[in-house]
């Protein structure tokens, strides 16, 4: 039940885009039209579900202090919890690398619609962003997962929403000042109002 | 020899300090090629942090830091990193220098430390230093990169503190914890919980963007 919760919570309470403005640049740059809107949200529900588990593993038995215990007393002392950045982002950039050429292998056609999203990927805040809230939040490894594919759900569902409603907007007549990111970003405003409605539930 | 090598633009060894072309990687991103409102890059940063001042403006003196000696270093290195690696060369030196800076603030400045929380990290995915990095200090000299970094760290702080004076003002009364709204006799002013949420923030970037958009006579299509 406690993971239902966090997974709700991670997909509409604590939206990345609408409540820590993770992934904002390719929320952006991406939400024109749905059917790559589509390709870039299955990519990072993809990528983060895979990638915050890795980073919970890496941090419990390399990073963490006294993680690196299962190497012998010696090792207890050890904190290195300063080289989370750097780990962090090597493991992601490996992982999205290990992605693109697994489903180049194995579904060409999923490739053929992913393809320039994922190593994009690689520097998308949210992704970096969520691995530094797990580590922040102490996760067991269950919940490091189910809050990975929520955030990543998440993301999914607020990018296809704004490219739906971008489609819809060029037909209207936006001033000159407001046109593309200003507009853009009162919708995202008005979308963020809406996910406030669901702060507060809880199963 | 062609010719086009003799007419290319020869820069002179003896170029001024600040000359007329080097003010221009100062002065362009701070309105004409802004990051933020402009180029749309490093949004996520400039809307989460910007709940108050003080917060805002140690997350605008990191970027600065980080821009200006990623830059260095890139181009200090870029005829050394082979082109098929550059992004993770690139990311591994950031990700350094924002340790740093984590560190240091971890260190001297506890309390915005736990208020920046994840953000000072994800300076790293911040796509304005990437962005410069690919975009200019792969290909320029150094103590240009190092102006480009600064340009646009400044063009960067100057929206996000602007955003945050508004969110701050508007939504508790006060600029960098002082109260305003108190002082100047606004004694009933009643805090609008909406400037401190999310939505305050997509709100008063979408006006920034706005009337900075109208005044360059930029328009997106």
């Amino acid at each position: 039940m406690d993971l239902l919760n966090l997974g709700i919570k991670s997909i509409f309470i604590e939206n990345m885009v609408f409540s820590y403005f993770l992934g904002m640049c390719s929320f952006l740059a991406v939400s024109k039209k749905v059917s790559t809107a589509f390709g870039l949200g299955l990519a990072v529900v993809f990528v983060l579900g895979i990638t915050v588990p890795m980073n919970w593993l890496l941090n419990e038995y390399v990073l963490n202090e006294g993680a690196l215990s299962w190497l012998g007393a010696d090792f207890v002392a050890i904190d290195l919890s300063f080289l989370r950045f750097i780990m962090f982002i090597a493991i992601i950039a490996a992982m999205v690398q290990l992605v693109e050429m697994t489903i180049e292998k194995f579904s060409p056609a999923l490739y053929g619609s992913l393809g320039i999203f994922l190593p994009l990927i690689a520097v998308n805040c949210a992704i970096l962003g969520s691995s530094l809230f797990m580590a922040q939040r102490d996760y067991t490894i269950a919940e490091a997962t189910v809050f990975g594919f929520g955030s990543g759900t998440g993301f999914f569902l607020a990018i296809i929403a704004l490219a739906a409603i971008r489609e819809k907007l060029r037909y209207s007549n936006v001033p000159d000042g407001l046109k593309g990111l200003g507009i853009t970003m009162f919708i995202t405003g008005l979308m963020g109002i809406a996910f406030m409605s669901f702060m507060g539930i809880s199963i | 020899m062609s010719t086009e090598t003799i007419e290319a633009p020869v820069v002179k060894e003896s170029e001024a300090l600040l000359s007329r072309r080097r003010r221009k990687f100062l002065t362009d991103p701070l309105n004409d090629d802004n990051p933020i409102t402009i180029q749309v890059l490093g949004i996520c940063s400039a809307l989460a942090v910007t709940t108050q001042m003080k917060p805002t403006m140690v997350m605008a003196l990191s970027v600065i830091f980080v821009m200006i000696f990623s830059n260095l270093i890139i181009s200090l290195l870029r005829n050394a990193i082979p082109g098929r690696i550059r992004i993770i060369v690139q990311l591994a030196i950031v990700a350094t220098l924002v340790t740093l800076v984590n560190e240091v603030l971890k260190a001297y400045a506890f309390d915005v430390y736990k208020q920046l929380s994840v953000f000072i990290g994800l300076i790293i995915t911040n796509c304005i230093v990437m962005g410069r990095l690919e975009a200019f200090a792969l290909g320029n000299k150094p103590y240009d990169s190092v102006l480009d970094g600064l340009g646009s760290g400044l063009g960067y702080s100057w929206i996000i503190l602007a955003v945050a004076f508004f969110r701050e003002l508007w939504g508790s009364g006060k600029v960098f914890g002082y109260d305003v709204m108190g002082a100047i006799g606004f004694e009933s002013f009643s805090a609008n919980g909406l400037m401190v949420s999310p939505v305050g923030a997509f709100i008063v970037l979408g006006f920034i963007i706005w009337v900075q958009r109208s005044k360059t006579g930029y328009v997106e299509h």
